[in-house]
């Protein structure tokens, strides 16, 4: 049972939002969020403190507070938000090592749950229609977030042998989109033109920012061992998003995909990730049986309500303006 | 608000009455006129809208019902009905609910025979039933190709596709000859290939799914294959380079099949269930079977070339 919850990442907008959530539950005693920045939005009683997890320091942090549960979420996801790709890297790797190591180190800490993504999956045309936890990438990705998150997992399977004591949950998500979260996806469907591949259309799942929020809180109360894959319900096709969106589209033949993307950069407009394109080719689907019957969780948003849900907010004007979307990005 | 730039009413009214003009006179030009014209514009203006405005749904393998039903089987049925005029045969075979797969002879230079099986099934059976193909992994990386195969409901060839499939009690179709069927050449016509590891009835045996042999007599002789280019194959990255009597020395006009006259027979269903699920496992089940499968397909094969009076006729 959760005393004390230790929540890292929760500058951003889905930490912050699981941060007030846990506040929110009476039965935890203490609710610590754990970041560079602070929180943008209200943390209840939850506390903050500034540290960075990339520090040794965090150690010190878990012993004195007798955390025994661990909500990870530092891993970034955009190298905009991070400053950089290897910004990006290092806090998502390094910063993970650190804080998987002070884990291991802390005698108090029982529980770890884990964001990770279905992009571990990757996309190829060889993929199974539908991937099971147990299944692996037949095309291992090779860069970016789903890489960092595979090496995430890769540590987190060390430590669960090194403290066998420790329970460990990895959420891999599906991609989150919804009316405020910003992410690859929602730049990519802001642009003015929509760059698809040419004879490919892939099957993408998606998941409302709710239910991910729901999701994590959600595995915080269990006491599951092992990966979970988390996505809504059925599946919205490459060809459908688009024309959902209403967004003129351009066919782009998949062997120019790195044109397509140098291209974009010289424009000013959001850099893609290298895989992106292969990703809206193939898709990816994931069996979400676990996330019902040993998780428990039961999103509210299939995945065309979540993708209908983003591009409402967007024409009722709901979405923050924040940065402009037409920015070149920092480092590759 | 956000901008969307919207075309003023005139424009899209000319695009549309422009589009309504092409349907009619497609339509027309098929032999379509009266009311039955205008049925058949105004589901396919319906279509088109669907698809302009994401109004369709497909499943986690792709399958999208609408385009498979709106557009691709119309399509094929000119095949099926005019140039095949394919005869069906023991229909009553397949099961009226519940999973079942279907193995069948593989033949006719390009995949016409799966194309063709799948409208049989969902033309003739009483609840016009979806057959869900499984494919080779080369199909699923080629453009334009891999997009349509999913749309039409066909998935990888792969053990976990043809389990997950025959789980939710689809009906699921497989060809296990596979490129050497397809790509035979026309002296070894209707003579089986080897059937391939038996992966296909190991997915039976698991899922307990009872196993309907398929006979197609008539994909032999559509593109009847003379020799292999195969230098020129292995440069383009193809199993084989077909050279038919029309191709490719017609080029394009090459690509027009041979009207012969089809058959397609579905045998009394082997059961899987009076094996335990475990058997799947066992190699020497799975050769059995396989085995009995493929002597079944082949045995049909010749009754019907031995009834068959004509090729064409």
């Amino acid at each position: 049972m959760a005393r004390v919850v230790m929540v890292t990442g929760v500058a951003r907008e889905l930490a912050g939002r699981v941060l007030r959530q846990l506040a929110q539950d009476p039965e935890i005693t203490r609710v610590i969020g754990v970041d560079l920045l602070p929180p943008t939005g209200p943390i209840g009683r939850a506390e903050f403190i500034r540290a960075d997890i990339r520090s040794p320091l965090v150690a010190r942090m878990l012993d004195q507070a007798e955390v025994d549960t661990v909500v990870h979420m530092g891993v970034i996801a955009t190298s905009r938000d991070a400053g950089g790709r290897v910004v990006q890297k290092d806090i998502n790797v390094l910063g993970t090592m650190q804080l998987l190591a002070s884990c291991q180190r802390a005698s108090s800490v029982r529980r770890l749950v884990v964001k990770s993504t279905a992009g571990v999956y990757g996309s190829s045309p060889r993929d199974p229609a539908v991937f099971t936890e147990e299944m692996s990438a037949k095309v291992v990705p090779r860069s970016g977030f789903a890489r960092d998150s595979m090496e995430v997992e890769g540590y987190v399977r060390g430590l669960s042998r090194r403290r066998p004591d420790i329970s460990v949950t990895t959420l891999r998500m599906a991609n989150v989109i919804g009316p405020s979260i910003r992410t690859v996806l929602t730049d990519y469907f802001a642009l003015p033109v929509l760059p698809v591949p040419f004879g490919y259309d892939g099957r993408l799942q998606f998941l409302h920012e709710d239910d991910a929020v729901h999701s994590m809180v959600r595995a915080v109360r269990t006491d599951l061992d092992g990966a979970v894959n988390v996505a809504g319900d059925g599946v919205v096709a490459t060809s459908q998003a688009v024309a959902m969106a209403r967004r003129p589209c351009l066919p782009v033949i998949r062997s120019a995909s790195g044109l397509t993307r140098w291209s974009m950069r010289q424009l000013g407009l959001a850099a893609l990730p290298a895989d992106h394109l292969d990703f809206l080719a193939y898709g990816r689907v994931v069996d979400t049986t676990r996330m019902r019957h040993e998780l428990g969780f039961e999103p509210a948003y299939s995945s065309l309500r979540a993708f209908r849900s983003f591009l409402q907010a967007g024409r009722d004007g709901d979405r923050h303006a924040g940065d402009s979307p037409y920015r070149v990005e920092g480092a590759p | 608000m956000t901008q969307v730039p919207q075309p003023d009413h005139g424009d899209l009214e000319r695009i549309v009455m422009t589009v309504v003009r092409a349907l009619r006179g497609a339509g027309a030009a098929a032999g379509l006129s009266g009311p039955e014209l205008d049925n058949a514009v105004a589901r396919s203006l319906a279509f088109l809208r669907r698809r302009v405005t994401g109004d369709f749904e497909v499943d986690a393998y792709g399958f999208d019902e609408d385009f498979t039903q709106s557009l691709v089987f119309p399509l094929l049925r000119v095949l099926y009905r005019h140039w095949f005029r394919v005869e069906v045969r023991g229909i009553e075979n397949l099961p009226r609910a519940g999973a079942a797969l279907v193995v069948a002879n593989h033949s006719g230079t390009i995949a016409l025979d799966s194309l063709m099986t799948q409208v049989a099934i969902h033309d003739e059976h009483p609840d016009h039933r979806h057959l869900r193909m499984l494919g080779a992994d080369l199909v699923f990386a080629t453009p334009v190709v891999g997009l349509l195969a999913r749309k039409t409901g066909s998935t990888l060839a792969a053990t976990t596709d043809a389990e997950r499939l025959l789980t939710s009690g689809e009906l699921v179709g497989v060809w296990p000859e596979g490129f050497k069927g397809v790509g035979k050449g026309f002296k070894d016509r209707y003579r089986l290939q080897r059937f391939g590891r038996g992966g296909f009835v190991a997915a039976a045996l698991r899922t307990q799914a009872p196993i309907v042999p398929c006979s197609i007599v008539g994909a032999e002789e559509t593109y009847p294959m003379l020799g292999n280019a195969s230098a020129v194959a292995r440069v383009l990255g193809l199993p084989y380079f077909p050279i038919t009597p029309t191709f490719p020395w017609l080029g394009p006009l090459g690509a027009i099949p041979l009207p012969s006259k089809w058959y397609i027979e579905f045998g009394t269903p082997i059961p899987t269930d009076d094996h335990p699920p475990a058997a799947a496992d066992d190699p020497a089940v799975v050769f059995e079977l396989t085995d009995h499968v493929r002597e079944r397909i082949q045995h049909t094969l010749y009754e019907l070339l031995r009834n068959r009076g004509s090729v064409f006729l």
